[in-house]
């Protein structure tokens, strides 16, 4: 195990340092059917020169999570609770007007949907130079030819005369590029990246992926990455936060998590892989569906679909608390704390009553 | 009412396609062509009882496949044979009883369900175009359970609306409803794709399952390469309106032989932790407009191997030395090359 967890190259230089650090973060949604919790008690951290994965299933709260650091959440939806921590100011105690400052400077982000997230109507070289424009006071003229830059860099070809074209004279692949170049334009800390290839096709997609890796590199950013794909983790991230129904269930670097989950879903997840199954044989199905919303039960969320549930699953939810590499969990029942006090990512960490049960052989 | 469901296992072909054009007509594009050719000459055979994997990008033409296979297009030229017969040709009650053949699952379990009927409504539907199949209310209400039970949901669901299920008991709503004329082949348009992974296995399970139990042939349509591993006997790989490369799964997929399928091999992510270094073929560009295909090769121009005669000549299909089944179009095939080889390839496509 130690020696997986060496093939993560740590670097000198910044790569490392912590550059979001989010805790106790709580989001409600106010819906006609009364107040749910979206995001319940969610911590991580993203460092510098790496990637942290937010994996999780529809609906678990993977972007509402993304949406929150951003200051991006919809109307209906409140942070309750907990500090988002990005480069030492807690960006959850700011007011709208305060965070927009660090919207570009500091902190990018690129969603799913190119088409979508773009501006029909204008060029793309107008809303790739408006962060110039708005933040460096530059000229529609300099704008322009940051944006230019900007396009030779996320490779979009013949960038001169392509920086007048509407968003939908590009194609899939391209407007991503111009997405994930409207992000990195003012070279953020921080890059948070919600599904960027799902819409895409598979070579395109590893065009894109192998994109965001360089850009990361270039200028050491720190890159949350959403996601449902396990494959996509296992390629991209450094570590990995899972979750399920609004709570992180499991954390730790990637290599660690996967060879030995110490979570029932997370174990569960990768053996409904269908690449780890013979072709054709019986895939080790997750029985069930996540509990909706509203109706998320008292003790572990998990529990309707655990092979493994106890009384105590039923009765209290499960603190994320580290493990030791063994396997065995640090604290026992009695002696857990109150709360969970946010845990380094890199700190191998599970919630679950007895995941030093689970047996992974 | 069990000794329908039970098909023997039989071999042979049920559906063989052959030489199959089929061109649209669509406004004019940025190259002045009005001429989208979505299927360029596509070769293909389905046996009883076998899952076909159908794999491509978006716009390869897949789709208008299966809308030819299902009879909803008819091609330009070539033809389309289901045991034998040509269903372009009939009429009538030939047609009625050769299309209780061939059913379709979709892509989408929420805009493939209509959600004004309840699930017993819509997996009986095609009854009221087969009225031959079940005569009476009682044998219907009786088949629609044994419908339900099989495809893992409960009796009583039958009376539940659409809106009452989650996405994959959805999905599995519209299988019921495929099987319902006892067909002899199931196209399946991505049927897990619009599905969290844990619910996709429960999916897969059942398809094959089902398959074990009646023999149905599925052809499979699918962009997730793991899945496709996973359910195909058989796999046919698309690009452009062409089929470029087919053989047996294990076989594709292992020792691709076409570029095309060796890059596409490659560029799904893998979850593999153990970090082996693997020989990555990262494409240029994106896959060129049907209305302005290349000449010659369909994928020379985002080819690393292309030379003079790719843009002059259509490639020739070239069997594998060791297995003639699998075929590839191309000039310059591939020798042995395995994705998941840590080994170096020999013409490494050049990175960005």
């Amino acid at each position: 195990m130690s020696a997986l967890t060496q093939a993560s190259p740590a670097a000198a230089g910044q790569t490392g340092t912590t550059v979001l650090k989010v805790e106790g973060l709580t989001v409600d949604l106010r819906t006609s059917r009364g107040t749910v919790r979206a995001v319940d008690n969610v911590g991580f951290e993203a460092r510098a020169g790496e990637t942290l994965a937010l994996l999780g299933e529809s609906g678990c709260g993977k972007s509402m999570t993304a949406k929150a650091v951003a200051g991006l959440l919809d109307p209906i939806a409140d942070v309750t609770g907990g500090e988002i921590v990005l480069n030492g100011t807690d960006l959850a105690a700011l007011s709208p007007r305060q965070r927009r400052k660090f919207a570009g400077p500091e902190l990018g982000i690129v969603f799913q949907d190119a088409l979508t997230a773009l501006n029909p109507v204008y060029p793309v070289g107008t809303q790739l130079g408006e962060a110039f424009r708005i933040h460096h006071k530059l000229s529609a003229k300099q704008a322009r030819a940051k944006a230019i830059e900007l396009m030779k860099r996320v490779g979009i070809p013949e960038p001169e005369s392509r920086v007048s074209a509407y968003p939908h004279q590009f194609s899939g692949g391209m407007r991503q590029r111009i997405l994930i170049a409207m992000a990195v334009a003012l070279n953020p800390r921080l890059l948070i990246a919600d599904e960027p290839t799902t819409a895409l096709d598979v070579t395109v997609q590893a065009q894109i992926m192998a994109l965001l890796r360089s850009l990361r590199e270039e200028s050491d950013m720190a890159v949350v990455l959403i996601t449902h794909d396990l494959a996509v983790v296992a390629e991209e991230a450094d570590t990995v936060a899972i979750m399920y129904a609004g709570n992180v269930v499991e954390t730790g670097r990637v290599a660690d998590v996967f060879s030995n989950p110490r979570h029932p879903y997370t174990k569960g997840l990768l053996e409904s892989v269908p690449v780890n199954a013979e072709r054709g044989g019986e895939l080790n199905s997750i029985p069930g569906s996540p509990p909706e919303l509203h109706n998320i039960p008292p003790g572990c969320v998990y529990q309707s679909r655990c092979p493994m549930v106890q009384e105590i699953c039923r009765a209290q939810r499960p603190e994320l608390l580290p493990i030791n590499d063994d396997g065995g969990s640090a604290g026992s029942h009695s002696t857990r704390p109150a709360t969970a006090t946010a845990l380094p990512v890199t700190v191998r960490a599970a919630a679950c009553h007895f995941s030093e049960e689970l047996d992974n052989d | 009412m069990t000794e329908t469901l039970t098909r023997p296992q039989g071999t042979g072909t049920l559906l063989e396609v052959e030489g199959v054009t089929k061109t649209f007509h669509v406004p004019k594009g940025p190259s002045g062509n009005s001429r989208l050719r979505a299927l360029d000459g596509i070769s293909l055979s389905v046996e009883r009882g076998e899952t076909l994997g159908l794999v491509g990008e978006s716009g390869c033409g897949k789709s208008t496949l299966a809308r030819t296979l299902m009879m909803l297009e008819r091609p330009d030229s070539g033809t389309v044979r289901f045991d034998g017969q040509d269903p372009f040709g009939m009429r009538g009650k030939e047609l009625l009883a050769w299309r209780r053949r061939v059913q379709m699952v979709f892509q989408d379990p929420f805009a493939s369900l209509n959600a004004r009927m309840n699930a017993g409504e819509i997996i009986s539907e095609p009854w009221r175009a087969h009225k031959d199949l079940y005569r009476t209310s009682r044998e219907r209400d009786a088949r629609v359970r044994e419908l339900l039970h099989m495809v893992g949901l409960r009796p009583s669901d039958a009376k539940k609306s659409p809106q009452e299920f989650s996405g994959g008991q959805r999905q599995r709503i519209g299988i019921a409803r495929a099987l319902a004329l006892n067909p002899d082949v199931i196209i399946l348009d991505e049927p897990v794709s619009a599905l969290d992974l844990s619910v996709q296995a429960q999916v897969l399970n059942l398809l094959n399952d089902l398959q074990q139990r009646l023999g149905v042939a599925y052809v499979f349509i699918s962009h997730d390469l793991s899945v496709v591993r996973h359910v195909a006997d058989r796999v046919a790989v698309m690009y452009l309106g062409r089929i470029i490369e087919t053989g047996v799964t294990e076989e594709v997929f292992d020792r691709p032989r076409h570029p095309y399928t060796a890059a596409l091999m490659s560029a799904s992510p893998k979850l593999d932790v153990t970090g082996a270094e693997r020989n990555r073929i990262i494409l240029q560009g994106e896959i060129p407009s049907p209305l302005d295909p290349p000449s010659g090769c369909r994928f020379r121009t985002r080819c690393w191997k292309a030379q003079d005669i790719c843009a002059e000549q259509l490639p020739p299909t070239v069997p594998a030395p060791e297995d003639a089944s699998h075929a590839a179009e191309c000039h310059f095939p591939l020798e042995t090359i395995k994705v998941r080889n840590p080994d170096p390839a020999p013409d490494p496509a050049p990175a960005q």
